[in-house]
């Protein structure tokens, strides 16, 4: 409502005035919707990082449990984690008392240094990841997304965790140790409202691949479809509940066996890795936004991988 | 008199042949990139050298690139380069009995037109390209140790051969090489330098100069028209040499 009044506004201004009044506040509006008892989702949209997005473009979600809010990812700057918090307190009085990083993407976790002498819970390898890339991701993001991101420091997690179940409040937390679309990656199932969070699925955005490894992610992905979930709040796009919720699994482990099969088949093809970014796209993915340009990076993570084993380079040489 | 009229209208075609055609990528760059590499010779741009590439480089250090000529006549050599890198020069390519098609990757150091010039047998230079975005620093950016190409690995090719339809053959090669730029602290230029491709009974079919932009390991796409096996030879600007037969 907030952002149709200023757009209404920007209309009667004049185009001029439009810029600045999307940006000058930096204000990303954050709306939290209740999607279950007490549990609420912040919807990114579905782009690619852009100074009109300020870089939300994923997911966040908490839950109330009547012994402190639980966090789950904490958006792409310090400004969106405080807005966060902010938000979190116009829904309730209650304490943030967890925050979990679902894996180490800038856009899930660079909003981290918000929650100040909260706990930052990740895997192992997510902490490895946030250490190893966290600087660069930052840096990328400043190039991207401009002034948003000003004050933003990647905060390491400090709270590692594993497989297993935790009860907050009234709420049992089942944690899943999953890889695939990271080295770690973490989805929380809340098992008392059937809710699953992940940061593995997309929902109508391109699923994205920089530190990929498909079939390790296709495991994963067979793992949530046998959880027999009510509900899942992906990485990106909106909510899927019920029978949506599976078929919004079975439609990424499509797109990523698809992806995986026909960059293989090219490379045993020849194909050069140039030629393979023109190559066709099912139709049956066209729902995915970003698809061509997610696409063409994927072929830059995953080609040349794909491009040794047909011409017969040993996994064993550095690449 | 006579003599006074013909050298000023030979002045006035050197200036008109000095003077590069206006860039339709309005890149800053270009009238120091036509000085440099072509001189006094004839460029125009041309949409019958095609270009293939990503329109923003997701790995800086590893950019694909594909051209294709075939819709231009009697091209006796080729040059791509980038305007906006320190080394802009990536490659020269004779393709002496090749067919027109080659593929590589090249390093970018910011967002940078990516240009192939093929120069056909009347001289005269056909410019094709397009703009690349890039976060950049792929010239000079550390390697990354944990992947380092190990020394005993240096020069190994990895190829094969896949044929064409209507004739010829794809060769894919590889070859194993840190390809240092010469860029980077301490590290001195360390690249692959020059490759010929010939077929089994010795004919050179083509010949390429390659320069420090090439990515890490370089990877390169020709085609060729001659059928059976082939061998590679070439070496790098440390004198090592670089041998292969692709049965």
């Amino acid at each position: 409502m907030a952002a149709g009044l200023r757009y209404l506004g920007a209309c009667l201004l004049g185009p001029l005035a439009l810029v600045p009044a999307l940006a000058a506040d930096f204000d990303y509006r954050l709306q939290p919707r209740e999607i279950a008892p007490r549990t609420y989702v912040v919807e990114g949209v579905t782009e690619n990082f852009s100074p009109a997005n300020g870089g939300n473009i994923a997911n966040s979600a908490f839950i109330v449990t009547g012994a402190g809010v639980v966090v789950i990812d904490t958006g792409p700057s310090l400004r969106y984690g405080r807005q966060l918090r902010e938000a979190i307190a116009r829904v309730s009085a209650e304490p943030v008392v967890a925050v979990y990083n679902t894996h180490h993407h800038p856009d899930h976790m660079l909003g981290n240094e918000a929650f100040e002498g909260v706990p930052i819970r990740a895997l192992p390898g997510t902490v490895a990841g946030a250490r190893e890339q966290g600087q660069d991701f930052n840096a990328n993001l400043y190039r991207m997304v401009g002034d948003w991101m000003r004050g933003t420091e990647p905060r390491v997690p400090d709270a590692e965790v594993d497989e297993g179940e935790v009860v907050i409040g009234g709420h049992r937390l089942r944690l899943l140790a999953l890889r695939g679309h990271t080295a770690a990656d973490l989805a929380v199932l809340d098992q008392t409202t059937g809710t699953l969070f992940t940061g593995i699925v997309f929902n109508r955005r391109t699923p994205a691949t920089p530190n990929a490894e498909l079939d390790a992610w296709l495991a994963s992905l067979e793992r949530l479809r046998r959880l027999g979930i009510r509900r899942l709040v992906p990485a990106a796009g909106p909510v899927a509940e019920g029978e949506a919720a599976q078929a919004l699994i079975a439609h990424n482990a499509d797109y990523l066996a698809w992806l995986g099969a026909s960059l293989a088949a090219a490379a045993g093809r020849g194909v050069d890795m140039a030629e393979a970014l023109e190559a066709p796209i099912p139709e049956r993915f066209a729902d995915f936004a970003l698809l061509r340009e997610e696409y063409r990076r994927s072929v830059a993570h995953l080609f040349p991988g794909y491009e040794r084993a047909a011409l017969g380079v040993p996994p064993a040489e550095p690449h | 008199m006579r003599t006074a009229i013909a050298a000023l209208l030979c002045a006035l075609a050197l200036s008109a042949a000095a003077e590069p055609p206006a860039d339709p990528l309005r890149s800053t760059q270009w009238p120091v990139m036509a000085g440099l590499l072509f001189g006094e010779a004839p460029v125009v741009f041309d949409p019958r050298v095609e270009v293939l590439l990503p329109p923003e480089a997701e790995d800086s250090m590893n950019v694909p690139v594909a051209v294709r000529w075939g819709r231009l006549p009697e091209v006796r050599k080729l040059i791509a380069f980038v305007d906006f890198n320190p080394i802009p020069l990536a490659l020269e390519y004779e393709p002496r009995a090749a067919k027109p098609f080659l593929g590589f990757r090249v390093r970018v150091q910011q967002a940078t037109p990516i240009r192939v010039a093929a120069q056909t047998a009347d001289g005269v230079w056909h410019v094709g390209g397009g703009w690349v975005d890039a976060a950049g620093g792929g010239c000079t950016l550390p390697p990354n140790l944990a992947t380092r190409v190990r020394d005993e690995d240096i020069g190994r090719v990895h190829a094969r051969r896949w044929p064409l339809e209507g004739g010829g053959q794809r060769l894919k090669l590889r070859v194993t090489h840190p390809n240092d730029t010469g860029l980077i602290a301490n590290m001195p230029a360390f690249y692959v330098e020059s490759l010929a491709v010939a077929d089994a009974q010795g004919r050179e079919l083509a010949r390429l100069a390659t320069h420090q932009p090439l990515c890490e390991s370089p990877v390169l796409s020709l085609e060729l028209g001659a059928e059976g096996p082939l061998t590679i030879d070439g070496r790098d600007n440390g004198g090592n040499r670089i041998e292969a037969r692709v049965e």
